[in-house]
């Protein structure tokens, strides 16, 4: 029982990052009806918001210490953050270590401004030709993304780890008696994950701005023979969804060393999961998310392993098959997207 | 026109016969040219240098290319000789090989057999290498090794670590200085039985690939003869990132060791989410939870950054080392690039002087008159001990480092501490052992 509830837990925080991606993927597709490759290197660029931040609070001087010797037997030269030369070591010291929450504020105008160039600079000379088209610039745009990552990064992971604070294991069974250890940065990740769909589904529900886009998303030239200039909503909405895979990678770093590669790994879940969940639906990416973690979760249980060996590799893609068959709209897909 | 034809007739007949006449000679220069692939003819000779330049492993790909650069440096007479000095044999003069200017044409293998062969070939057909080496995975290493025995070249391996390379694939062609999945167990078993005693119950989270199931057969086989049982050998996708899932079963399996037979990539996400879980705060069957990781990177220990602390594993070659020939390796690398090697620089390093060495104690480039001066070459001062290149198999036999993830770093390379230089005699086995039965050497190709 505890080893079912563990994965469980596991499977909703490896939904909670299948959920995040996939609903930027969403939002992206159903106002700018543009399937965007690109979207798994906008979650990478997120993690190494969080690196570079990392690497500015790190940013140190020199002095050289006649008392110790490098590698090569010269005086070694010792580095001091800047940061904690400024504010002392205690709380130089946990400005650094908190880097990765802080990197969250650091993300959030840097995404939303490299969705913004992203779309106003490329993606919008793309909307009326055919998704084949489409597919090839942003994933052509992804692997130059990766590639200028890699450049300035290396291909090695780096490591980017929570606070010390958030860094241990809670027992989040010990109230009913059970035994369920889990590492707390995982559940924060997850409630960080409900907080910012929660928080889109609000902002998308309840300001006007949200509706004028709902309606944009289900009748785009009904809202602009309104006089409402939907694209310039849809642009900033880019942004938005840009901001949410930004954030999903930030948080992600520690659970992960970030390298480069991040982004593709993530990407053809994400769009097994849009897939799954419905074109065009908000509600169907994020249930799509949680549901194909918690299954890919189970698939790895050694008991499953034994029943189907090598299930695990491919249960998302039998899902989606068996979801496809049977709902070709996908879970919550709506009549009439991507069906003309 | 008739005297066109008889002209012509004439032109054709003392064409033939100047032809031939020219051609004779060569003729007979072509068949000795023609003795193996790439023979070099002027004052220069191509090595390749086959490394994953973009990929996972593009960083430790770069780290191998400079470690060739800086041996075509000493090859060639260029800074301070590094190993040549410490070198038993005293063959290479720092002005080539046998007299020949090296030069070397890079490929990148991506770290994809079918690229890595493609690169190989495109650097003996169009560059003429007459040599190619590195590398950083045994699915490459095992895939350009056949390559190389079918173009009549010689091969001499980078990092490469899976029992196969040297056993069911080997070739008489290839030569493996790096250490081998066998070699690992071997020197970790007794120091994991000195630190976690022999009552001890191991579940293997394993790459699901060539490496990983060889590495897996050999510390399930040492661990299990110290008296440790084995739980569970799970297989994991290669292209897995997050290996929580597969953690989680770990902490109700009954388990007290988790041995992570994973490398790159992948080592650092399952150790981080593995220490993550709380795997190493864990008391289990009375005892602490303990995590070992056999094979260890330097460079790939730094993206799992504190995760390392206190966990062992085993490695081919580490700068820490002080004997003369390591020495000299980090001091000329060190000056060199700013930093110390790491054990991917090392071998390949290593690799490129034997070759070089065993050339010019051949006196010839020919693939099966260098094969010859390797076979059962015994050497020393390349910064592992006395080494034997075993004539049965082309594996090096030499010492072995146990190392641990250090508690206190005192900087970004000193990531791992030396635990135990395990003697080479204590890793040895019989070239028909059964982790390395099923392969034939066959007989070496010169090619042409």
């Amino acid at each position: 029982m505890d080893a079912i509830l563990l994965q469980i837990l596991n499977g909703l925080d490896k939904g909670s990052a299948y959920a995040l991606i996939a609903l930027g993927l969403t939002l992206i597709f159903g106002t700018l009806g543009v399937v965007n490759f690109a979207h798994g290197a906008l979650f990478m660029i997120g993690a190494f918001c969080a690196v570079t931040l990392q690497r500015i609070l790190n940013l140190s001087f020199e002095f050289v210490d006649e008392t110790q010797t490098d590698f090569l037997g010269n005086p070694l030269k010792v580095k001091t953050p800047y940061v904690e030369a400024w504010f002392g070591p205690d709380i130089g010291g946990s400005i650094i270590d908190w880097a990765v929450p802080l990197a969250i504020l650091f993300a959030i105008p840097i995404m939303i401004g490299v969705g913004y160039v992203m779309e106003r600079g490329l993606i919008k000379h793309f909307y009326k030709r055919p998704h084949a088209d489409q597919i090839l610039v942003t994933f052509g745009l992804a692997i130059v993304l990766q590639e200028v990552v890699k450049y300035f990064y290396g291909a090695n992971p780096i490591q980017t780890p929570a606070p010390d604070t958030l860094n241990g294991v809670v027992n989040l069974g010990a109230a009913i008696g059970m035994d369920i250890v889990y590492p707390v940065w995982r559940v924060v990740y997850f409630f960080f994950a409900v907080l910012i769909i929660g928080g889109i589904f609000c902002f998308l529900q309840f300001t006007t701005f949200g509706m004028v886009v709902r309606a944009g998303m289900a009748d785009r030239e009904t809202v602009g023979l309104l006089g409402i200039n939907i694209d310039r909503r849809f642009t900033i909405m880019f942004g938005i969804a840009a901001a949410v895979a930004g954030l999903a990678g930030v948080m992600y770093t520690p659970i992960n060393s970030p390298n480069y590669h991040m982004g593709m790994d993530f990407l053809v879940l994400s769009f097994v999961v849009v897939v799954v969940g419905g074109m065009g639906s908000l509600p169907g990416a994020v249930l799509a998310g949680f549901l194909l973690g918690v299954l890919e979760s189970f698939a790895s249980m050694n008991e499953v392993k034994s029943l189907l060996p090598g299930i695990d590799q491919i249960i998302i893609y039998v899902v989606a098959i068996i979801i496809l068959l049977t709902r070709p709209r996908g879970l919550m897909g709506r009549k009439g997207v991507m069906e003309e | 026109m008739s005297n066109f034809d008889a002209s012509r007739r004439r032109v054709l007949k003392t064409g033939a016969i100047a032809g031939a006449g020219v051609a004779l000679p060569t003729i007979f220069t072509a068949s000795s040219a023609a003795a193996f692939t790439n023979e070099p003819t002027g004052g220069s000779v191509t090595l390749g240098f086959n490394v994953p330049q973009t990929g996972p492993y593009a960083d430790e790909g770069a780290d191998e290319l400079r470690a060739y650069e800086l041996a075509v440096e000493h090859l060639n007479g260029g800074g301070d000789g590094g190993m040549m000095n410490t070198f038993s044999s005293k063959a290479l003069q720092g002005n080539g090989i046998l007299g020949k200017k090296v030069e070397y044409v890079t490929g990148d293998t991506q770290t994809k057999s079918d690229a890595a062969r493609a690169s190989a070939k495109s650097m003996i057909e169009k560059d003429g290498a007459v040599m190619i080496t590195g590398g950083s995975s045994s699915g490459v290493a095992i895939a350009v090794q056949g390559l190389c025995q079918e173009a009549g070249v010689i091969f001499m391996a980078g990092l490469t670590h899976s029992n196969d390379t040297t056993g069911k694939d080997k070739k008489a062609n290839g030569f493996r200085h790096f250490f081998n999945g066998y070699m690992s167990g071997a020197a970790l078993a007794p120091v994991l039985k000195n630190l976690y005693g022999t009552d001890r119950v191991a579940y293997h989270l394993t790459a699901d690939y060539t490496w990983g199931w060889t590495q897996e057969e050999s510390i399930a086989a040492a661990t299990e003869a110290l008296g440790w049982q084995t739980v569970n050998k799970v297989r994991t996708p290669l292209a897995a990132t997050d290996f929580s899932s597969y953690i989680a079963p770990v902490l109700n399996s009954g388990a007290d060791v988790l041995v992570l037979n994973h490398y790159g990539g992948n080592m650092v996400n399952s150790l981080t989410n593995a220490v993550q879980f709380g795997l190493r705060e864990k008391v289990v069957n009375g005892k602490n939870f303990e995590i070992v990781v056999p094979l260890y990177s330097r460079l790939m220990a730094k993206g799992a950054g504190e995760n390392v602390k206190g966990i062992h594993g085993s490695t081919n070659w580490h700068w820490t080392l002080q004997d003369e020939g390591s020495k000299a390796f980090v001091k000329s690398f060190g000056t060199k690039y700013g930093f110390p090697p790491s054990q991917a620089a090392h071998t390949c390093y290593v690799q490129t002087l034997l070759y070089a060495d065993a050339v010019e104690r051949a006196g010839s480039f020919n693939p099966c008159a260098v094969a010859e001066a390797l076979e059962g070459f015994e050497f020393d001062g390349m910064g592992n001990g006395p080494t034997l290149y075993r004539a049965e198999d082309h594996q090096c036999f030499k010492d072995v480092l146990v190392v641990r993830g250090k508690e206190n770093p005192t900087s970004e390379f000193d990531l791992l501490e030396v635990v135990e230089v395990t003697p080479r005699a204590q890793v040895e086995y019989a070239p028909d052992h059964p982790m390395f039965a099923g392969g034939n050497l066959g007989s070496c190709n010169p090619g042409a």
